[in-house]
């Protein structure tokens, strides 16, 4: 039993603390934000020089080969820094790539992606899908030696930054996962931001074509890949969550120490201490299950119980998630509201994680019948 | 990071949880299961086999008879007895009088204290509370003054948990009301239950059990070689048992059993032909207490985790342990009820006895009553949230 980092992914987690608290400080977010790309292409830089693109990469195509363990303290500083470029897609993408690509298919892209010159997005969620990963009605037809796309993803995160695309897509086998040039004649994105201000697009194909090569794995064996690729990127939120959460509990405890009603800091009446005391019990608690998520999604071999836990997981993080950015608000008062407070940043983040991979209703369905 | 217990502890689990099998009376795991009343004899029964073990006591250092554990093994050994439903060791002489002894007695008193509590000969209980000094506990007014070699003690304590099976009792007293400072007034006193002046009331709880009492002080004559500390100490010794290393407020072990318990009972409900366990109204309120008690196991380990590498004691740890521990115990046993319908009505049988059946399913409705007291005893869930406030946050 150990709930502690080793000591590299302690030295890793401390550097990115580091990098956020020096170069990515909520100003400095802000302009990232406020910029035409919406994401820092030095930032990017920086990332990938610290071996954060690498990590999650296998160690045959220029990655370090960790796991969501490996990743926890990354996740949890980068959320507390509420950081915009497109991590989690590329992470999410390239994890599709290395489940399921061959040796040829990971050596195009994945190396790449570990020097920090390709992001990926991973194109999944459709319009009437909700959460339902089996869900998929983009069609890919085989025609000659290749395939032709024709539908239409929503809400690809990262997408609009995106050099490639991993799409699902239904083949007369199945569901199936092919590699798309974002530039691709025939793809078509409606780029927007998040509430979170992550840059994302609803993203159509038209006739798209694709080379044989394209496709990953086997046509029609893609949904175990993309449950796997999606409970170990809800691992992630849950670290990433826990990192948001305590920084709006740090930011709370601080206002309520400080700002002064009738005479004394408002943090003095007990009305607000125990709901302060109850956010950072829920904080503790989500912490907990976000380590089980992390531990299972790298060590749990069969898919059933790991589905159970990370939806375990999911459910008391979205929970505490929202139970913490709402009175995080509440006790800043109307300061919390304003779009000058970083908490009032966090609030969307954590509310965008509350529903990111499924909210807590879905994965009480899945938590129950995995049972 | 691992979330696995070692070889080593995974072997003591086994351990344990073997001889737990072997040697828990089946009455008494009965009587457990079925939420029953446990006599005097009952509890100390269960004492005695596990001291005769050597395991009754095992916060207490080697040469007072505790086996030698570490912080995971006693943790463990709680889990597992909670978890095969033996019954409570009473914790007024095991894990509060003897650890205040241990850590501020005399050697006299703890020779002559020590072994009856560690062999269940002489039964224990504890007057702090008083019906003006609930969670306000330095308000105590009960006093204690010095006569020559005696304290005479006149005031009144309430909530004394089994003081009607106690043959001593130690008591806060206030030793000296003029003190500025009211807790540096207050006093650690040691007292024999069968002293003249001293008379205990019982107080019924709505469940029909009688738990707690009004224990009653006129002029009891107490010799000085009780106190415990000095004079005008006892705030500190209290505290000090407050921060003592309970690794087991959570109450996890039980809690499973009880989910355990609620799943299987629950699934065997039939309502239009469906199993309750898939309503799943019902369903969801279930898996949202199971994941509240896995969390809560993870976040104990992991304190407990924290307290072997640091070697440093819980601290205000323990208060969120006990405020998330008692919520989901309060909230297994509201479920329990739901799930038993309207079969949770009948409360005792006037004529004959229930069948087995009926018998457990009347239990339920007194245990959700009953269990509403743990948010409120051992430092109300409102004052473990002021501890953490203060402790933890410096608010």
């Amino acid at each position: 039993m150990d709930f502690e980092y080793n000591e590299e992914q302690q030295l890793l987690a401390d550097s990115v603390k580091r990098f956020i608290e020096k170069d990515y400080s909520f100003e400095a977010r802000k302009k990232i934000v406020a910029s035409d790309a919406g994401a820092s292409e030095a930032v990017w830089s920086t990332l990938a020089e610290m071996g954060l693109l690498a990590l999650p990469l296998p160690t045959a195509h220029g990655g370090f080969g960790g796991g969501a363990v490996d990743l926890m303290g990354v996740m949890d500083a980068l959320g507390a820094g509420l950081l915009v470029e497109p991590y989690l897609p590329t992470v999410m993408a390239a994890r599709a790539v290395m489940l399921a690509g061959n040796a040829a298919q990971q050596a195009a892209l994945l190396p790449a992606v570990a020097e920090g010159k390709k992001k990926l997005a991973f194109a999944q969620t459709e319009a009437h899908a909700r959460y339902d990963l089996d869900q998929v009605q983009l069609q890919a037809e085989s025609s000659g030696a290749g395939w032709t796309l024709n539908g239409e993803k929503r809400v690809v995160i990262g997408a609009p930054l995106a050099d490639q695309l991993i799409v699902s897509a239904r083949t007369a086998q199945g569901i199936s996962l092919f590699i798309v040039d974002a530039n691709a004649a025939g793809v078509h994105m409606q780029t927007y931001r998040t509430v979170d201000e992550l840059r994302a697009a609803d993203v159509q194909f038209k006739g798209v074509k694709l080379p044989a090569d394209a496709l990953l794995g086997q046509s029609g064996a893609a949904l175990p890949i993309i449950e796997a690729v999606v409970d170990f990127a809800t691992a992630l939120i849950c670290a990433e969550a826990i990192g948001a959460m305590r920084s709006a509990n740090d930011a709370t405890l601080e206002y309520i120490k400080t700002r002064k009603q009738f005479g004394q800091p408002i943090g003095a009446f007990q009305a607000l201490q125990h709901r302060m005391v109850d956010m950072v019990i829920s904080w503790e608690q989500a912490r907990s299950m976000a380590c089980l998520a992390c531990v299972k999604v790298d060590t749990e071999t069969n898919p059933n119980e790991r589905q159970r836990l990370v939806s375990a997981a999911k459910i008391r993080i979205a929970d505490a998630a929202r139970h913490v950015s709402q009175e995080s608000i509440q006790l800043h008062g109307g300061m919390g509201m304003t779009e000058e407070m970083k908490v009032s940043h966090t609030f969307r983040r954590l509310s965008m994680i509350v529903q990111q991979f499924g909210d807590a209703d879905f994965h009480l369905e899945r938590f129950a019948s995995a049972a | 990071m691992d979330l696995n217990y070692s070889t080593e502890e995974l072997a003591f689990r086994d351990e344990v949880r073997g001889w737990l099998n072997a040697n828990l009376p089946a009455d008494l795991r009965d009587k457990m299961s079925e939420h029953a009343h446990l006599s005097k004899d009952d509890l100390l029964r269960w004492h005695r086999i596990l001291a005769k073990k050597g395991w009754v006591a095992p916060a207490w250092p080697e040469e007072w008879g505790g086996p030698g554990w570490n912080v995971v093994q006693r943790f463990l050994f709680e889990e597992e007895c909670g978890y095969a439903g033996a019954p409570p060791l009473v914790p007024f002489g095991l894990a509060m009088c003897a650890p205040v002894l241990l850590r501020f007695g005399t050697e006299a008193q703890k020779k002559k204290f020590l072994p009856g509590i560690y062999h269940g000969e002489v039964f224990w209980c504890q007057g702090y509370s008083e019906p003006g000094s609930g969670s306000d506990l330095a308000s105590l007014k009960t006093r204690a003054v010095r006569e020559g070699d005696h304290y005479v003690v006149n005031g009144q304590k309430i909530w004394t948990t089994l003081a009607h099976y106690a043959d001593w009792i130690f008591c806060l007293v206030r030793t000296d009301s003029t003190s500025a400072v009211r807790q540096e007034g207050i006093s650690f006193l040691l007292i024999d239950m069968k002293t003249p002046g001293i008379t205990v009331r019982p107080l019924i709880l709505m469940d029909g059990s009688h738990e707690v009492n009004e224990v009653f002080f006129e002029n009891v004559k107490v010799p000085a070689e009780n106190l415990v500390f000095e004079e005008g100490k006892g705030w500190t010794v209290a505290k000090y048992l407050l921060g003592f290393e309970r690794l087991n407020t959570g109450r996890v072990g039980v809690s499973k059993r009880e989910l355990v318990k609620l799943k299987s009972f629950a699934a065997k409900q039939m309502r239009n032909g469906r199993s309750l366990m898939d309503d799943v109204r019902f369903r969801d309120k279930v898996s949202r207490v199971e994941v509240e008690l896995m969390a809560l196991e993870l976040t104990n380990l992991r304190f407990l985790d924290e307290m072997r590498r640091t070697g440093q004691p819980p601290g205000a740890d323990v208060s969120m342990l006990k405020i998330k521990g008692t919520e989901i115990q309060q909230a297994l046993t509201e479920l329990m009820v739901q799930a038993v319908g309207p079969m949770a009505q009948p409360f005792k049988a006037m004529q004959g006895a229930f069948d087995a059946e009926a018998a457990f399913t009347a239990s339920l409705m007194p245990r959700y009553c009953s269990t509403r007291k743990t948010t409120i005893y051992a430092g109300s869930n409102e004052i473990q949230r002021n501890i953490i406030s203060k402790m933890t946050l410096g608010l």
